[in-house]
């Protein structure tokens, strides 16, 4: 199993951070994420053995935080908000907007492999809502036609 | 990058810095940066936390507890390291204060994070972001490593023969790891269970040792308050409510935005005058004013006028929280907006006890079935009692966070919840067209 070089770099930085290894565990498995695209079986049984812990335990952890997946999904992860600030500015609309442009549910992945749509709770972007987090990146006071920018903008990057 | 707001009446304190380039070292020097620090370190412990207590700086991660007297509970003598953990897994909703300052002014917390260790004799402090906010653990990252370079950090901190360490960390997408003993759990790197208490943080924290856990916003306070001293941040604020606060004013408002405000400001004015007002003419409903978890208070309510400090959100039956004042008007529908809030708490709950688990899916259940229009009359007084029964009878405090809203919704808009009844169509929207489920015996 490799990884890139500034992952590695990272990982044995962070262990130096903490009394016990285990400690990196949750922010490892985001950055093996960021690179794998998803908590593949490999990447589950090489972080278990770094670290001296059973698959499950690790299996356990990622099961708990809501950004960690073992499926893959699309190279955009399009996220949006339909929490109470939200909710108030039309992030409900958004998201019906979404499933009807990219043809698929909450949770769903175009065919293409391009997007996944997900519904998410609140992203720390009420003050300047309706927002949407595409993978990392904040998009926010949006309308349907400000989103449509910004997926359209995503499938230009992929060419 | 979220957009910056301002207001006559503000009074910055924590965002004087912001859009003033401070995430920059060399510019945080040129603002007052790590003066502070320097001067703490000429301090005795006690007077530091003296300090503290005396400028009434309350917690801002949610209950309000004073912040000196909170570090006064770390023992002098301990036989296991202790540690400062900054709480920047900002999660409620209806909160986004935490990211403007680690956006626009990371160093100050990196200084209240030294300062806190000073006062408590910790060496080490973490710097907890949640897992979504990632370039503000970039910023985090770099404004460590700059401090490092620096030599304010690491051994002999200013000459001072002091050590002091900070480290990042970043969560993975979990509102219940804000919680002090779940955020432990979390950075120790397991599922974020909250742990029984007591012991207390305090005395058994992280891997054992005493451990402080503060709000990012109240440790990036604390370096305004030693060098302002105790009795100029008492008096920016109402009696027992010291200084400011990062107000996060969303929802139907002209101008929505964070805003510091002092302690005590009239939630009116916060409303009408810096937020903008209503638009399109419309009308208040209601608003949400500490996060999503604490009491609506009515338009009636707001307009009686309430400060906006913690104490008097408490007498008015709700809380002042997190700081997230959410404003809903007269087409916002009470029935929806209470399942968009129980469906947080509900996907939120860590599981680990059965009125939070079992109370928010049931709540969840109910609110579906009867804002899609399957509700029936006994569903209203249910989800009140079952609301009621979770109160005080949870783990940790996330079991009321789900139950006090609702409990506040059907109390005060029992009538929306009525007139949703018969099969009716939802006054304010169109039905949601979930599944229905099953009534509750
Ligand atoms: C379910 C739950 C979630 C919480 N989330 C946060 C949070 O995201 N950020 C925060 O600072 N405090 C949060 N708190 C409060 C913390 O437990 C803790 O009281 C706080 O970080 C202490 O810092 P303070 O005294 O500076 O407010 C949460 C509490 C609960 C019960
Ligand atoms: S109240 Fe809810 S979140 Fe807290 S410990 Fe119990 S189940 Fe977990
Ligand atoms: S409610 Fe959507 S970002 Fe907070």
């Amino acid at each position: 199993m490799k990884f890139s070089d500034k992952f590695e770099k990272r990982f044995t930085e962070m262990l130096a951070h903490y009394p016990t290894p285990r400690s990196v565990l949750v922010p490892t498995l985001l950055y093996a994420q960021d690179e794998v695209g998803y908590l593949s079986d490999e990447v589950i049984a090489e972080l278990a053995n770094r670290l001296s812990l059973t698959e499950l335990d690790v299996r356990n952890v990622i099961s708990y935080y809501s950004m960690l997946t073992t499926k893959p999904r699309g190279k955009f992860n399009v996220q949006v908000c339909t929490n109470i600030a939200c909710m108030l500015r039309g992030g409900e609309e958004l998201m019906e907007h979404c499933e009807q442009k990219l043809g698929i549910g909450n949770k769903g992945t175009t065919a293409d492999g391009v997007f996944t749509l997900e519904e998410v709770e609140c992203i720390g972007a009420c003050s300047w809502a309706p927002a949407v987090q595409v993978n990392y990146d904040f998009h926010e006071n949006l309308t349907p036609a400000k989103l449509d920018k910004v997926l359209d903008e995503c499938r230009k990057r992929i060419g | 990058m979220a957009d910056l707001v301002s207001h006559p009446d503000e009074v910055k304190v924590v965002s004087k810095r912001f859009g003033q380039g401070a995430v920059n070292i060399d510019r945080y020097l040129e603002l007052d940066g790590y003066k502070a620090v320097q001067k703490a370190l000429t301090m005795q412990p006690d007077e530091i936390i003296n300090l503290v207590k005396n400028s009434g700086l309350r917690g801002r991660g949610g209950a309000g507890f004073n912040t000196g007297l909170k570090w006064s509970f770390v023992p002098k003598q301990s036989a296991k390291p202790k540690y400062i953990l900054c709480n920047g897994d900002e999660s409620e909703p209806g909160t986004c204060k935490d990211r403007l300052i680690f956006e626009h002014d990371p160093h100050a917390i990196i200084e209240g994070v030294m300062i806190a260790g000073l006062a408590v004799g910790a060496q080490t402090g973490y710097i907890y972001v949640r897992g979504e906010y990632r370039y503000l653990l970039e910023i985090v990252q770099k404004a460590i490593a700059d401090a490092y370079a620096k030599g304010f950090l690491g051994k002999n901190i200013f000459d001072s023969g002091k050590t002091f360490d900070i480290y990042w960390h970043g969560g993975a997408g979990a509102y219940e790891v804000g919680e002090e003993s779940a955020l432990m759990e979390s950075l120790e790197g397991k599922r974020g269970i909250p742990r029984i208490r007591p012991p207390f943080p305090a005395v058994v924290g992280l891997w054992g040792g005493p451990t402080v856990i503060n709000n990012a916003e109240t440790l990036a306070s604390v370096p305004h308050i030693l060098l302002g001293g105790a009795e100029w941040y008492a008096n920016l604020g109402s009696p027992k409510n010291g200084g400011t606060r990062l107000f996060c004013l969303s929802g139907n408002l002209n101008k929505p935005g964070v805003y510091e405000l002092p302690m005590g400001y009239s939630l009116k004015k916060m409303i009408y005058e810096v937020g903008g007002g209503i638009p399109n003419g419309r009308k208040l409903k209601g608003v949400v004013p500490g996060g999503s978890s604490v009491a609506i208070l009515t338009a009636d309510e707001v307009n009686a006028d309430v400060a906006m400090d913690f104490d008097a959100m408490l007498k008015a039956g709700s809380m002042l929280g997190s700081g997230g004042v959410v404003v809903l008007d007269d087409t916002a529908c009470i029935v929806n907006f209470a399942l968009r809030t129980i469906k947080f708490y509900k996907h939120e709950s860590c599981g680990w006890c059965i009125p939070c688990r079992e109370g928010t899916d049931w709540l969840q259940k109910t609110l579906i079935r009867f804002h899609s229009g399957g509700g029936v009359k006994k569903d209203i007084d249910n989800m009140y009692y079952l609301a009621e029964n979770m109160l005080g009878r949870t783990f940790c405090p996330l079991g009321d966070a789900a139950a006090m809203p609702v409990i506040a919704f059907v109390k005060k808009f029992r009538q929306e919840f009525e007139d949703h009844l018969d099969g009716k169509p939802c006054p304010f929207a169109k039905h949601s067209g979930a599944q229905q489920s099953p009534v509750m015996a």
